[in-house]
């Protein structure tokens, strides 16, 4: 897998595709017709609910499954399709699990070297000084890896990954295994790491903020489909679905109508919406932070909810027709429960629109 | 081997819970299946040609007898080991009395003591002519009323007393490995300690006991010797004598059937006792079921029962055998330099050797062959391999002779004049197929678990950084299970050298072991010369007993922990 050179810098050849990528379990179809590109030193962030094949993605990228339908690329190589078929170590593919799955027999420097044994001895051991350079694990080649911190041995495994230069390192949920305050830190260093090795990448996380921090893109995949695959803030500020409006960051719903070319719904006018006709029916996506709230002892809202989040507060509010919406408010601002307030749209958003469960930016023909 | 084996067994719980389920490699697929087709064919030899036969039944005379008494047998020994085992593994678990801590594994011994060994150390005490009934003869007149011996509640008592460890050992590991939160939830809802006994611990053990009750079973339809010293003629030496009085096929096959028929009820049964229940309970927080100290008579009694239990499984057997073999050295210490001695010692080590050899082998073959996928026909493949070690080794005897005939009819419509020739009756080759057909299930087990202790992610690792799967059995998967290759040889040996039956079926001439020398001897009732042989035999036995011995004391620092 050492013989092909990286793509030259600048080059724009995708490093994977997968076209109409599908695989079923018996009868269950795990991923549906996938289509996803990924540039040279993209890295791409696998975000669902658990069972929505972020995680049979990987494995048919790395070869761990067979495609039923549908062609994978990697760098210009068809890997698999209806006739090729690449087992995983013909393919130039680097993998990290949540497990780190080091080689508890074999010391650091040798974990590393397992997969760089087509080299020449002393081309291999220039390599291995390299990547723990890279990871700044130097002092530590000749360790075993239980003696290795949780996170020293996320980076040996990073290392062990990278070292044989694959097109693309998979990620499978690496840092779930972390303590909170040190899975910041080593995402970060391993973030810079990919980076400096300039290799595409692809990270399945549960997580919403990794996902969102992580990714050049992030991919929202739901019953083994993808929802949305974008840069971090359009699927946050614009979602395609509105699956992927509640699954990335909080979300409430209001049902509005089109009057004038104004949208209106219970908290009042929220946006402008010029070239539609009055009388379509659409569903309005509100974040916390897009609501404003003011005490009015006249409104039929009242706030049933107060959590205090540090440097902001949440409040939850029941609207006169029983719909909740939620708001953040700086952490000074604290309504008491049973407060009536008014509650509108913050100035300058433009909120989403669904129609049914996709989202609209022009009126339907 | 132990800074893998440290981090495999915390490895043990990031193991995701599907295995690697990726396209398979068909060479390795097609291997594991093949080795099932050979552990296989002896057994379906025996069912296809039975069924075959089956219009026209060639049943031995007394065969209803057979059935009875093997029934008999089997009950029989089931309820001894369960009195045996359940009681002790009850006493130390539940109390403190002395010696405890040392009888608690000490209890584990009489597993080393094969009960064809147990059975003529018994019979030479306590039959016609023993010194048990010469001494209660000189006591009470001759005309005293002695129950027989050498009967079928002798067999019992002896055989209870040599398998009742299995019981013991997964008793204990029930009690105290059910998750100590159930005994407290208990006990803080006003249960008495026996109450939580019978309401709780005991049915929460079912599976476990299940699973010991069916080791019991299946020694005891496996046995061979011991039964025929207490003239009880089981279904498994129907099939031996048959074939050795006739050497008519037809009947030992139907036999054999019948045999078999009774070990799948075994398991069966095992499955129907265990139903639905699966109870793997994380080892949670919690007290447990904390000993009581006994004090006074109680505790003697307690001390008592538990020696009593051992002195007649293990120390005084021991006892008897060293001090036949002493004086059998000093009357006649030629004996001691009988060059058959070395002659069979060898025989036995070294087909002993091969089998474990070629058995590890094998099973290191198969577990790497699942771990690179395959499906569930592979899967099924790698465990129809394990269902050998329920045969009796005198149906596998029979089997595998019944497999040479077949291949020696082919061989000769082929053209190959003398088919296989003498290569079955006349040599060692016979033996060990039977041996690997048998032991091919111990050695998998032990290698499987160890193989269940290597996250899948490893070996995707090793993949994915491009080492083939020959690299990857080389590197990886060898070092890395090699905690249970050690296991799965010392296993196969004991077993190997142990094992009668398919010797005595599938010998060539002049072809003997350790284990036939003492049946042999025994049979004939040469008892101080066969103490030596049957000493090595109990040695060699004790090997695995140590293994044993860490698992009880790993139980017992479990249990202190809480």
């Amino acid at each position: 897998m050492t013989q092909v050179p990286p793509s030259p810098p600048g080059s724009t050849r995708p490093a994977l595709v997968l076209k109409d990528v599908t695989k079923r379990y018996g009868g269950v179809v795990a991923a549906r017709a996938l289509r996803l590109e990924a540039g040279p030193g993209e890295l791409l962030t696998l975000i669902g609910p658990s069972g929505c094949g972020k995680s049979t993605t990987l494995r048919l990228v790395a070869g761990l499954e067979r495609p039923d339908e549908g062609t994978i690329c990697i760098v210009d190589e068809v890997v698999a399709d209806r006739r090729h078929w690449q087992p995983p170590e013909r393919r130039r593919v680097g993998l990290v699990f949540q497990d780190h799955a080091l080689f508890p027999h074999l010391t650091v420097a040798k974990n590393i070297a397992f997969g760089l044994d087509k080299l020449p001895r002393a081309e291999r051991s220039r390599r291995v000084g390299e990547v723990l350079d890279m990871v700044r694990l130097g002092h530590l080649a000749s360790r075993y890896p239980h003696e290795l911190s949780g996170g020293e041995q996320q980076r040996v495994a990073l290392a062990r990954a990278l070292a044989p230069k694959p097109a693309v390192v998979l990620l499978d949920e690496p840092f779930s295994n972390l303590d909170d305050n040190l899975r910041t830190k080593v995402r970060a260093d391993t973030v810079a790491v990919l980076r400096e090795a300039g290799t595409t990448a692809m990270l399945v996380t549960h997580d919403q903020t990794e996902a969102l921090t992580v990714g050049d893109r992030v991919v929202v995949m739901r019953d083994g489909e993808i929802e949305q695959a974008d840069t971090p803030e359009r699927v946050f500020e614009s979602p395609a679905t509105r699956f992927v409006a509640s699954f990335m960051g909080e979300a409430d719903f209001l049902p509005a109508r089109v009057r004038n070319a104004l949208l209106t719904c219970e908290i009042g006018v929220v946006s402008t919406v010029p070239g539609w006709t009055t009388g379509w029916d659409v569903d309005v996506v509100l974040r916390p932070h897009e609501v404003a709230l003011a005490v009015d002892p006249d409104s039929a809202a009242r706030v049933v909810a107060v959590e205090y989040h540090g440097a902001f507060v949440l409040h939850t509010v029941v609207l006169g027709s029983g719909s909740t919406l939620r708001s953040w408010q700086p952490h000074a601002v604290r309504h008491p429960i049973g407060t009536p307030v008014t509650v509108s749209v913050v100035p300058g958003i433009t909120p989403t629109l669904l129609i049914g469960d996709t989202a609209v930016t022009a009126p339907p023909l | 081997m132990s800074r893998p084996a440290v981090l495999v067994r915390e490895r043990a719980s990031a193991v995701r819970p599907s295995p690697a389920a990726y396209s398979g490699r068909p060479w390795w697929s097609l291997f594991t299946v093949g080795i099932a087709v050979l552990v296989a064919t002896p057994v379906v030899a025996v069912v296809i040609d039975a069924v075959r036969q089956a219009a026209s039944p060639d049943l031995p005379r007394g065969l209803g007898a057979m059935v009875l008494t093997t029934l008999l047998l089997m009950v029989g020994v089931g309820v001894g080991t369960l009195v045996i085992g359940g009681g002790l593994a009850w006493l130390v678990t539940a109390y403190r009395f002395p010696l405890r801590d040392a009888l608690a594994w000490l209890l584990v011994l009489p597993l080393a003591m094969p009960a064809y060994i147990l059975g003529f150390v018994f019979l030479s005490a306590f039959d016609v002519s023993g010194p048990v009934q010469q001494m209660l003869r000189s006591v009470f007149g001759t005309d005293v009323w002695i129950p027989d011996v050498a009967s079928l509640p002798g067999a019992i008592l002896v055989m209870s007393l040599t398998l009742y460890p299995y019981v013991y050992l997964l008793t204990r590991a029930a009690l105290v490995e059910q998750a100590p939160g159930t005994y407290d939830a208990a006990r803080t809802l006003g249960a008495s300690r026996s109450r939580v006994l019978w309401r709780v611990l005991l049915p929460l053990a079912r599976p476990s006991l299940a699973a010991a009750l069916a080791l019991v079973m299946m020694e005891t339809l496996t046995d061979f010797a011991t039964v025929q010293y207490f003239n009880v003629r089981t279904v498994s030496v129907g099939v031996y004598l048959v074939w050795k009085g006739s050497f008519d096929f037809g009947s030992a096959t139907q036999l054999s059937a019948l045999v078999l028929l009774f070990a799948v009820a075994v398991l069966a049964g095992e499955r129907l006792l265990r139903g639905r229940a699966r109870y793997h309970q994380r080892p949670g927080r919690g007290h447990g079921l904390q000993p009581e100290q006994l004090s006074g008579r109680r505790a003697a009694g307690a001390t008592a029962v538990c020696m009593a239990v051992l002195g007649a499984g293990f120390a005084v057997p021991v006892l008897q055998l060293l001090f036949w073999a002493v004086g059998d050295a000093i009357t006649d210490p030629a004996s001691l330099w009988d060059p058959r001695f070395a002659d069979y010692l060898t025989n036995s080590v070294v087909v002993a050797l091969v089998t474990a050899a070629v058995c590890v082998l094998l099973s290191l073959m198969m577990g790497h062959g699942l771990r690179l996928g395959g499906g569930w026909f592979v899967r099924a493949a790698a465990q129809l391999t394990t269902f050998g070690y329920a045969v009796p080794g005198a149906v596998v005897g029979i089997g595998v002779l019944l497999a040479f005939v077949a291949l020696d009819r082919t061989l000769e419509a082929l053209g190959v004049a003398g088919g296989t020739g003498l290569l079955v009756t006349g040599s060692v080759v016979g033996i060990l197929y039977a041996y690997v057909v048998r032991f091919l299930a111990p050695a998998y087990q032990a290698v499987d678990a160890s193989f269940a202790k290597v996250s899948p992610t490893m070996t995707m690792s090793a993949m994915s950084l491009g080492a083939k799967p020959r690299r990857i059995l080389r590197q990886v998967h060898v070092p890395l299970v090699r905690p249970g290759v050690a296991v799965a040889l010392v296993l196969v040996m004991i077993d190997a050298i142990k094992e009668l039956p398919i010797v005595l079926l599938l010998r060539p001439f002049g072809f003997t072991t350790v284990s036939v020398w003492v049946y042999e001897l025994a049979s004939e009732n040469f008892w101080e010369k066969a103490a030596l042989p049957a000493l090595v035999i109990v040695a060699v036995a004790t090997v695995p007993v140590f293994f044993l011995f860490r698992h009880v004391r790993l139980i017992d620092t479990a249990h202190e922990v809480g």
